[in-house]
């Protein structure tokens, strides 16, 4: 019996329960809550419940799953990875595919096998609205580092939020401002799932109902040629001009190619289905390991949450400004909504300026139209990334 | 590292000037692809046409009937109602469109030469 009171008592005193913080304890209710707008809700739950169920087991105290403190020696230089494999535990392990920046860009190459960029090269002038629409990440920047007071590579960092791509957020994150990783990640995804929300009002506030109902040309048709062509020229000449951008642009044109030249149909069926889903597991659940208690609970984080937001709404701005000033340019052949959809976010952006077309004219179908700009956004956040790391990466 | 709200202004007109620079870089490319591209399909047509020129000139079949279901647009060569509604159906089927969505000008036969 004695025997039997010390083994409960030794497990009394090493579980769980008896050793939890209250930060841990916050932090697991706020990984439920993510739980729950992921499954529940629906926001983005192919990443949203990896990051979430990675942020509670990383929790969950003695778990040792995750430990940020080697990331620090690993970022200070006095450890390898060699052995934090030896030493870390099974998020560790994970996490080096975040922090080498491998899985955005094996992202990147599932969604340029996904990505028809056919509607962007019969409308080149989607790319200025691709463009403009990068406008929310240098604005947020500006009030992260300016009103804020965040550090400056830690401001880069909140501004790619605005750019609307999770992979790109992840990885310049996890190069210039890893300890952030967590809330910026959580942010960038929770907003895309918010853009049926966050973007229709500014877009209603900002163009006329007359500018709405706009019903735009027919595109011409794209020849597989052009479609073969476009991401070895784009790869090219980007990463000429910006080559700390290679890693995710190239990912992103190499996974087009496959889908494009029609010889590598598994290559794509591959990079778009399997290899997509397993990195997507992957890369989830290791960000989401990093919303350690001690680090996730801070005001910052609140602020990083707001500065998204922000970020967003600057970046519609932008892309439905410009989308004003091309109507009137085009003696009102273009609608401003499609500006919206620079934003990045593919295909959700584009949905919503079709939805808001067809509010205001329901013959009107912009969708198409819209998928221009929205893949040109995926290009210009990726060039805006790679801008900033080339700034404040040194 | 001295950085001040001034240079973290300058920084951000760069970056958006860098990311306009390399889509307009990139716009420009796409249309002088698109130029080329149209280029080559012109000069390829009319060479086209005087080869076929060249050759006896195959007796054009008049368009003699109209398909079935088609309010009398589409054209039919050598072809005939049956084979034409069933080409059109298996179109239809194909893309996944209703048949009274799409718009058929006309159908010919192809004859291979011998």
């Amino acid at each position: 019996m004695q025997h039997i009171l010390e083994t409960l008592g030794r497990l009394g005193s090493t579980s769980g329960f008896t050793t939890m913080t209250w930060q841990q304890l916050v932090m697991i209710i706020i990984a439920c809550v993510l739980l729950y707008l992921g499954l529940v809700k629906k926001f983005e739950p192919l990443l949203l419940v990896g990051i979430a169920f990675g942020a509670l087991l990383t929790n969950l105290p003695g778990s040792n799953m995750y430990h940020p403190e080697m990331w620090d020696a690993y970022i200070a230089g006095t450890m390898g990875v060699g052995q934090i494999i030896h030493e870390g535990g099974l998020l560790d392990i994970l996490y080096i595919g975040v922090k080498s920046g491998l899985y955005p860009s094996l992202i990147f190459m599932g969604v340029g096998a996904m990505t028809d960029f056919g509607p962007l090269i019969a409308n080149p002038k989607s790319l200025l609205l691709g463009a403009a629409a990068q406008f929310g990440i240098f604005a947020a920047f500006l009030m992260a580092f300016g009103v804020f007071g965040f550090e400056p590579n830690v401001a880069a960092s909140i501004g790619i939020i605005g750019g609307a791509d999770g992979p790109t957020a992840i990885w310049l994150t996890s190069k210039l401002a890893p300890n952030y990783l967590a809330p910026i990640a959580i942010a960038a995804y929770s907003y895309m799932a918010l853009i049926p929300l966050i973007q229709p009002p500014v877009m209603r506030l900002l163009t006329t109902k007359e500018e709405r109902e706009i019903k735009m040309e027919q595109l011409r048709p794209v020849s597989k040629t052009q479609k073969v062509l476009f991401p070895i020229i784009v790869t090219i000449f980007v990463c000429l001009l910006l080559p700390s951008v290679a890693p995710l642009l190239g990912c992103l044109m190499l996974g087009n190619l496959f889908k494009e030249c029609g010889l590598t149909d598994r290559l794509s069926d591959t990079a778009q289905n399997a290899l997509m889903n397993i990195v997507t597991i992957f890369l989830s659940t290791s960000v989401g390991a990093t919303a350690v208690a001690e680090r996730f609970l801070a005001p910052r984080t609140l602020f990083i949450i707001v500065l998204g937001l922000i970020a967003f709404e600057f970046a519609t701005v932008g892309g439905l400004l410009l989308g004003k000033l091309m109507c009137k340019l085009s003696g009102g052949k273009i609608n401003p909504l499609i500006g919206s959809a620079g934003v990045s976010a593919v295909p959700m952006a584009a949905r919503v300026s079709q939805l808001e077309g067809a509010r205001a004219n329901p013959s009107n179908f912009l969708l198409m139209h819209a998928m221009g700009p929205n893949v040109a956004g995926v290009i210009g956040s990726a060039v805006a990334a790679g801008f900033l790391l080339a700034v404040f990466g040194g | 590292m001295n950085y001040g709200f001034g240079q973290a202004l300058l920084d951000s007109v760069v970056g958006i000037l860098v990311v306009f620079f390399a889509l307009v870089l990139l716009m420009c490319i796409i249309k002088i692809m698109t130029a080329i591209g149209d280029s080559r399909a012109k000069k390829n047509a009319p060479a086209a046409a005087p080869a076929k020129a060249a050759e006896p000139a195959p007796v054009q079949a008049p368009p003699k009937k109209l398909a079935p279901g088609t309010a009398g647009e589409v054209k039919l060569y050598d072809t005939d109602p049956r084979t034409a509604a069933m080409l059109m159906a298996i179109v239809a089927d194909e893309l996944k469109t209703p048949i009274n969505e799409l718009r058929f000008i006309s159908i010919r036969e192809i004859k291979e030469e011998a």
